[in-house]
Order: structure tokens, then C-alpha cells, then sequence
């Protein structure tokens, strides 16, 4: 499998900051980095950073399938994920998530024709402290209210 | 030692070594804190929550099973607010859990079930609708039902760890998470069922033993594996006197609970259905059943003939019956008919190594050496394929101790990734070893773990190389199958009686010798398949076998005697270490006889007196005249292991190193027995036969 070779290099530099025997720990920023470029976690990039790194397939699979920003298909220009764990349910997250699925008629990890939204419902994602949390691509909201996920997705072009 | 660490649990002081886990202490002070996750010799994990304990000063309460012991702890286990959390822990396990268990394969000894009874609510305030997805099958031996599974960890960690194997992982997060095999829907692995033997619930089932019976209706039996010759215990479980599982959740033996598929799985050769269950004559060039009194009358009147005519006699023995056979086929042969022309299939040079360890004590291996030696060095041998017993020991000393392994093998092994020196060498081991020379020197002491391409001249000079490197060197001469040790310390070889004393007389023919000689009146061959790929020169031989099968060999014979198997009698093995275990009967074919009992019946005809022909007489004749068995009965008796004493003394022998040759089994074949174990056959053709 062939990478960009922007990405390569800063594969190359990433591998620097583990020690020997320890590049494993490369493998959750090589996933999102690869992830940007390719659009997805593929079968076949987990097959070749798995080799890259001397580990199993299945151990790739096991760190993609356990964080909520990877995703093993290509999703919308925008990735809505709204936290309904323990925290952020506490504090409405499930109403939010709700009102997410009526806004964009989508539900749990459908993306629109259009291909601009598509939706997940997700464990924890570490804001809890600010819960209901919800998260846009990379962008994180805190102390999401149904008005103010409106205006979020009003402001996305 | 290390220093002791005074804690208060339950009010009672306890002591422990600095550095032990709370849950050990615990124990250790006979106060059971449950757990599911943690699991003894395995890496921490802290995932399941059910060791949650009071500690003074703690903000909440903590897993014991991750916290060291600490000076003045004080410690609650029962406390309201533990209580409170096991219930709750519990309900939290059993929140998409079916609640099946009457139909489930593991009821009646599922660890959930019993913490469920002992702790549990007996109330949920889930009213969900349980998550649930299909069960899957992985492999013929390997079955995975999610919904049962709590997450645990412990089948992940025992084949990544333990069997180094790496087939499992957990995918996804939350309540989706599961167990995922290592090609996307099947395994391709070793297919032990270490993984299920392990798992706390009926989440992993065996293809070989699910919904065949409950738990609690099996009758349990310790025995020794049939199979190689690392001499694992394995507690058969019968039901309606058939063998329905194997495993050794008691772990008892010298293996603990290890188990290989073979071990596990490949009791299902007692049962298969062209096990013979009447004697055969040959009548008009046929082999047809007779009754057990005319085979008998017909076999004793031919010994009789031959050797009241001092005809020529060939007698070949086996490798995987028990010690009491093979002593009493020797003598049988050896004063009835004044013969050395005994012999068995050779698979490693264990004469030249007692020969050239003479005079040395404590030089010979343990299979708890290659767990607890402090550096190990592997010659010409797939442990991993063809000893997976000892390969598990050294790969749990490697992981527990970071014990330095040294491997020279001709092609790459599983002992590979962890060796500190991995070296490819065939026939030139010997070059390679001395290579390694300087490292070797440098450790503490050193086991040689060594195949059947160490033999003869080569072996004497590896055991000098030994000496040379100034530290504790100790020895493991690796045979193929459950007795092949046996088989050579009780004397089936042309040159030597039992414990390798020079055999009166001349000495005999060997096995290759036997089947080209052309003027041999009689063979008798007690399980061995020696015509497997050979024919006999002799056409005038009146052949007779004693087999569980119609082999190769058995259909050149002009008689056949049903023989019991294994696990369907009492007496001794000897493993590829000289450790004697006790054979437990656990089944029965009808109409087959022990090899024992058929000698001994055939001694009564001949009018001979052989002593006493059981099994415990036997064993104290081989005790008292065999040099090295006089071992402790009390340890053999209540299922432990005596090693033999080395025989300490000049072994007379004229070693034909070009005999000694391993069949190359691998981790899915048993030589012959590999044709009638449907299991091996299963997986040979499934996932596990692309493994090598
Ligand atoms: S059966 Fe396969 S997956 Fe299970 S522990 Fe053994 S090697 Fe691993
Ligand atoms: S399958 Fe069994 S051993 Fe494996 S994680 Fe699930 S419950 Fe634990
Ligand atoms: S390692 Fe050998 S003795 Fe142990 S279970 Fe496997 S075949 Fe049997
Ligand atoms: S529970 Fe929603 S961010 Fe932690
Ligand atoms: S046993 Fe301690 S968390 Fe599982």
C-alpha cells in the first residue's frame, strides 16, 4: 500500500518519538493521519500498518474498532457524534441524540445522500465534564443544548 | 527473601511479601475475594470490577486484584458498601447475559453462575430489551456465543500469552464489544481450547464436547496423555463409559491446566468406530473374527511350536504402551524364547546421553526445569509443533522470569520471537553451538532442550561442550510419543535390558533387521505399525499383532488381538523427561484386552510363570530390578510425577545413531493414531492446517 509522500515522512518522524521495540505506540496517530488521507480505516491499511509495525491484524482492529474517530468506512463531510454515556445521559445527551437523528433524518451511522452529515451515537468520548457532549470531525462541543446543536449545524456549510 | 508486609483484612492481621497483590494475600490468609479477570500467571487486566474491597483512607473502593499489599493497610472484604458493589457488578454482567443457563453448555460449572448465586441480586432493574447477536463458530474445535461473554479478557491473554499464539483480541467498544478470532470470521491457530477452557462462562465451546452432557453427569479419570511424550495429565470425562472431554481444570500433573489439541481433543481415536473388538485369523488368506479362546488357542499352540524348535523369533514393541507391557513383552520374549531380537521405533538417543552423563548427578532435565531453569538452549527441535508442553514451560519462564532461550533449529520456530539468539543449523548444530559458546558461559546454569539430530558421537561432544562452560548444565533428551522413554528404559532394544544393563547373551537383531530378515518363524508385534511404509523379508513368518486398529501391519498378520488403549488401563508411563506418571483407566472398549492381560494370557497357556500379571506387581518388579526406577510409589500413586534416577553407570551400548529417527510429527498428527482422531482430521483440513 502507497501513502502520500507527505504522510510518509511524517510517519517516518512519528516512528522517532517511540523508543526501539516500542513503535507499536505509533499506531493511534498513524490510524488518524492515514484515516485523513485515505478517507477510511481499511482493511488494507490495518494489514499494512500491522506489518509496518510488527503486530497482528487483529490488534489494529481491536485499537480502530475501540475509538469513536476512526471509522472503517468513509464518512459525511461532517461526522456528528453525540455521547449518550453514562455523563452526558445524565445531562440529556439521549434527548440530544434524538433531536441529532430528527434534524438531519439520519440514524446511528447513516450518512446523508448528500454525503455533507452523517451521525453516530458514541461511548464516552473524555468530556464528561462538560456533558452533554457532542463532537463535529475533530471539533469538540461542550454543554450541548438542543438550540445550540441547531445553530451548530446551521453554521456548517 | 523478600521482605513481609503486615496488612489487616477482615480484621485479622496478615502477612505478605512485600510487592504481592491484595487478592493473593487475601487468599493466602484463606479470605476469597471473587474475581473473574484476574487469573494466576497471567498478565493483570482489572476489568471486571468484581474485586472491588474497602481500603482505609481510599477515596472508593479499589480492585484488589491490582493493588500491591501496602505496611498497615486495612482492608474490608465483606464491608455494606462491597456487598452493595458485587451486586451491582453482577447485575451490571448479567445486563444483556441470557438467562439460559438450564440449556447452556456451561451450566452447573459457570464461575458467573456461582458468583451470581453466592453474591448476586437476585433482582435486575434492567428492563431493556438484551442486546443480542448470533453465535459463531471459528474452527471445528472453537465456538464464541457473545452474548455470554463478560468481557473478561482471560481467552485473549492465555493465547497471546500463555500459548504465544496471538489468535484472539477484543473489537469494538462498549456493548458491542467481543471476542474476535484472527482472520476476520474463523481462527487459524493451534486449536488447543486453552481459550475455552479458560473462559469463566459459556461464552467459548468445544465443537468435540458441547451439548453432549451435563457437567455433573460425567464420571472425571487423571491420566496421561497418549499422545507426545511431554507426559501432560489429562482428566477424561466419561459419560455412559464414553469418553466425552478432556482437560485438567484441576491441574493436577505436571502440566497445570496446559493442554494441547491433542490432549484436549484427540481422545476421540477410543471411539472411533473401527476400533477392533474381536481377534482376527487368517483363514484361507482372509482375516476373519474369531472368538478370544480359539485366537488364543491358535496363538499358544504356535508359540509352543516355535519354541519348543527354537524357531527365530522377532518381537517388536511399542511406544505408547505402558511400562508393565513393555517390561513383561522383554522378558516374555527374553526368557521364554531366549531371543534378543526385540526392538521399538527409536526417536531420540537417550542411552548415548546416560552413557555420557555417567558419573554427573542432577544433570537430567525436569519438565518444571524448563519453567524454572534460568537459561535455556533448544537444538534441532519445533517445540511449539512437536512438544507443545515443554514449549508452553519455557515460554511461561520467558514471560515470568526473562529467562535468556538460545534456539538452533534448522528453520524458524515460535521460540523465535522470544530467544535472545536465534541461529539456523541442520546437520552443523554442532558449529553453531560452539558459536554460541561465550553467551552460554555467561548464565547461571543451562537445560539443553535437544532432537533427535543430537545423537551418537555428536551428543558426546555436545555433553563436553557442557562441561566446558563451567556452570550446572542439565539435559533433556526429546522422544516422540507417551512411552517412547518407557519403551527403551524397560529394555525393547536387541542390546540392552531394562535399565540399559548389556543383555545376556549376543546381541539381537534391530527393527530395520527384523523386517529384512528372511528367516524369522514368528513376529510378534505389540503395538507398532512397523509395515507402515516397510514390508517383511520373511515370508514364512506367522506374524502376530496386537494392535487397537486394522494398521498396515495388521493386515500382514495371521493373527490380530483387539488391544485396550491407553486410557482404558491402569499402569505407568515414562515421559520424555524419565518423569513415570500413573495410567488411570477411564473407558472400556468391549471385547479388546490390555496388552498385559493378553501377554499374561498367553504366558498361563504356555504353562510360564511370569509372576503375578497385574499392573502394581509389575511396577514393583520393574521398581526393584530396572535401575533408576526405584522412584517414591506415594508420588506415583496420588497422580504426581517421580523423575528416574540416572542410571549412573556405563550404558554398553553400540548405538546405531542412523535408527534414531523422530517421526516429525506436528501439532495436529499422532502417528498412526492421527488416521482415526476425527478432531485432528478436522482441523488439519480446516483453519489449523495452514498453520505449518
Ligand atoms: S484454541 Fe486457538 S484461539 Fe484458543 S487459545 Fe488455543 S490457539 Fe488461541
Ligand atoms: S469469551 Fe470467555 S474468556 Fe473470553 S472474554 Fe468472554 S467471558 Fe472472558
Ligand atoms: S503436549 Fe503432548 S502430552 Fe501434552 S497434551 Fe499435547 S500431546 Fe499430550
Ligand atoms: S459520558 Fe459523555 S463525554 Fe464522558
Ligand atoms: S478481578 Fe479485579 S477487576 Fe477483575
Amino acid at each position: 500500500m502507497t501513502f502520500s509522500p507527505q504522510l510518509e515522512a511524517r510517519f517516518a518522524e512519528l516512528l522517532t518519538h517511540y523508543p526501539e521495540g516500542r513503535q507499536r505506540g505509533a499506531l493511534i496517530p498513524m490510524l488518524m493521519y492515514a484515516q485523513d488521507e485515505i478517507g477510511a480505516v481499511t482493511q488494507e491499511l490495518m494489514e499494512e500498518l500491522a506489518k509496518r509495525l510488527g503486530i497482528t491484524t487483529l490488534q489494529v482492529d481491536e485499537v480502530t474498532g475501540y475509538y469513536s474517530m476512526l471509522h472503517k468506512k468513509p464518512q459525511g463531510r461532517y461526522h456528528l457524534q453525540v455521547c449518550t454515556n453514562v455523563a452526558c445521559m445524565l445531562r440529556g445527551g439521549a434527548e440530544l441524540y434524538d433531536h441529532a437523528c430528527k434534524k438531519l433524518n439520519l440514524g446511528h451511522k447513516q450518512t446523508a445522500a448528500d454525503g455533507k452529515f452523517s451521525l453516530e451515537e458514541v461511548e464516552c468520548i473524555g468530556a464528561c465534564s462538560w456533558a452533554p457532549a457532542i463532537q463535529v470531525n475533530y471539533d469538540f462541543h461542550h454543554e450541548v443544548t438542543t438550540g445550540k446543536l441547531d445553530e451548530i449545524l446551521e453554521g456548517l456549510k | 527473601m523478600s521482605n513481609l508486609v503486615k496488612l489487616t483484612i477482615n480484621d485479622t492481621p496478615v502477612e505478605a511479601p512485600a510487592g504481592s497483590l491484595l487478592i493473593d494475600a487475601a487468599k493466602t490468609a484463606g479470605i476469597e475475594i471473587p474475581a473473574f479477570c484476574y487469573y494466576e500467571g497471567m498478565s493483570l487486566q482489572a476489568a471486571c470490577r468484581m474485586c472491588l474491597v474497602e481500603i482505609e483512607k481510599a477515596p472508593k473502593l479499589m480492585a484488589a486484584c491490582v493493588v500491591p499489599v501496602a505496611e498497615g493497610m486495612v482492608v474490608r472484604t465483606e464491608s455494606e458498601a462491597v456487598v452493595k458493589a458485587r451486586k451491582t457488578t453482577l447485575e451490571f454482567l448479567l445486563t444483556n447475559h441470557p438467562l439460559d443457563c438450564p440449556v447452556c453448555d456451561k451450566g452447573g460449572e459457570c464461575e458467573l453462575q456461582d458468583m451470581v448465586f453466592k453474591y448476586g441480586a437476585g433482582e435486575s432493574r434492567f428492563t431493556e430489551v438484551k442486546h443480542h447477536v448470533p453465535e459463531k463458530q471459528w474452527s471445528p474445535v472453537v465456538f464464541y456465543d457473545g452474548p455470554r461473554c463478560i468481557l473478561c479478557y482471560r481467552c485473549v491473554r492465555v493465547c497471546n500469552e500463555g500459548m504465544g499464539v496471538g489468535a484472539l483480541g477484543v473489537v469494538n467498544r462498549g456493548v458491542v464489544s467481543e471476542i474476535a478470532p484472527s482472520h476476520g470470521d474463523h481462527l487459524e491457530c493451534d486449536e488447543c481450547g486453552s481459550c475455552i477452557d479458560i473462559c469463566p462462562v459459556g461464552a467459548l465451546t468445544s465443537g468435540a464436547y458441547r451439548y453432549k452432557t451435563r457437567p455433573w453427569e460425567m464420571e472425571h479419570t487423571g491420566t496421561i496423555c497418549t499422545h507426545c511424550s511431554d507426559g501432560c495429565k489429562t482428566t477424561l470425562g466419561t459419560r455412559n463409559g464414553e469418553i466425552v472431554r478432556g482437560n485438567n481444570r484441576d491441574r493436577s500433573g505436571v502440566n497445570g491446566e496446559f493442554l494441547c489439541v491433542k490432549g484436549r481433543y484427540a481422545f476421540d481415536f477410543n471411539h472411533h468406530p473401527e476400533r477392533l473388538q474381536a481377534p482376527l485369523l487368517r483363514v484361507d488368506g482372509k482375516l476373519e473374527e474369531v472368538s478370544w479362546s480359539r485366537a488364543l488357542q491358535v496363538l499358544v499352540e504356535k508359540f509352543k511350536a516355535v519354541r519348543d524348535a527354537k524357531g527365530n523369533v522377532g518381537v517388536i514393541g511399542s511406544t505408547r504402551t505402558s511400562n508393565e507391557e513393555a517390561f513383561l513383552l522383554q522378558k516374555f520374549a527374553r526368557t521364554v524364547f531366549g531371543t534378543n531380537n526385540i526392538d521399538h521405533h527409536r526417536s531420540g538417543d537417550v542411552a548415548t546421553l546416560l552413557d555420557a552423563l555417567s558419573g554427573k548427578t542432577g544433570a537430567l532435565g525436569t519438565s518444571a526445569d524448563c519453567y524454572t531453569s534460568k537459561a535455556v538452549l533448544i537444538i534441532g527441535a519445533d517445540l511449539s509443533q512437536q512438544h507443545p508442553f515443554l514449549a508452553n514451560q519455557i515460554r511461561a519462564n520467558v514471560r515470568h522470569h526473562k529467562t535468556p532461550v538460545y534456539v538452533v533449529t534448522p528453520g524458524a520456530v515460535r521460540e523465535d520471537k522470544t530467544a535472545k539468539k536465534a541461529v539456523r543449523a541442520g546437520e552443523d548444530w554442532l558449529a553453531a553451538v560452539e558459536n554460541l559458546k561465550g553467551s552460554l558461559a555467561g548464565e547461571k546454569e543451562l537445560l539443553v532442550v535437544f532432537g533427535d539430530a543430537v545423537k551418537g558421537e555428536g551428543l558426546r561432544k555436545l555433553v563436553a561442550l557442557g562441561d566446558s562452560l563451567g556452570i550446572p548444565v542439565k539435559y533433556i533428551a526429546l522422544v516422540d510419543y507417551a512411552n517412547s522413554r518407557g519403551a527403551m528404559d524397560m529394555g525393547l532394544l536387541p542390546d540392552l535390558g531394562p535399565g540399559y544393563h548389556a543383555v545376556e547373551g549376543k546381541a539381537g537383531l534391530t527393527l530395520p533387521q527384523m523386517l529384512a530378515a528372511t528367516d524369522l518363524d514368528l513376529v510378534w508385534v505389540v503395538g507398532a505399525n512397523p509395515l507402515k511404509k516397510a514390508s517383511l523379508a520373511s515370508s514364512k513368518a506367522f506374524v502376530v499383532v496386537q494392535d487397537l486398529f486394522r494398521t498396515e501391519t495388521a493386515e500382514r498378520a495371521d493373527l490380530v488381538l483387539p488391544a485396550a488403549s491407553a486410557y482404558e488401563k491402569n499402569g505407568t508411563v515414562t515421559n520424555t523427561c524419565g518423569e513415570v506418571q500413573r495410567l488411570k483407566k477411564a473407558a472400556d472398549t468391549v471385547g479388546a484386552k490390555t496388552d498385559l492381560a493378553i501377554i499374561g494370557l498367553i504366558a498361563r497357556g504356555l504353562g510360564v510363570n511370569l509372576g503375578k500379571v497385574d499392573a502394581d506387581n509389575v511396577f514393583a518388579e520393574i521398581q526393584k530390578t530396572v535401575r533408576g526406577y526405584n522412584v517414591p510409589l506415594p508420588v506415583i500413586v496420588t497422580g504426581g510425577a517421580a523423575q528416574t534416577q540416572p542410571v549412573n553407570g556405563r550404558v554398553p551400548s553400540n548405538v546405531l545413531p542412523d535408527l534414531i529417527r523422530s517421526a516429525g510429527d506436528t501439532l495436529f498428527t499422532t502417528g498412526t493414531l492421527t488416521k482415526y482422531s476425527k478432531v485432528l482430521n478436522e482441523v488439519m483440513e480446516g483453519p489449523g492446517g495452514l498453520y505449518r
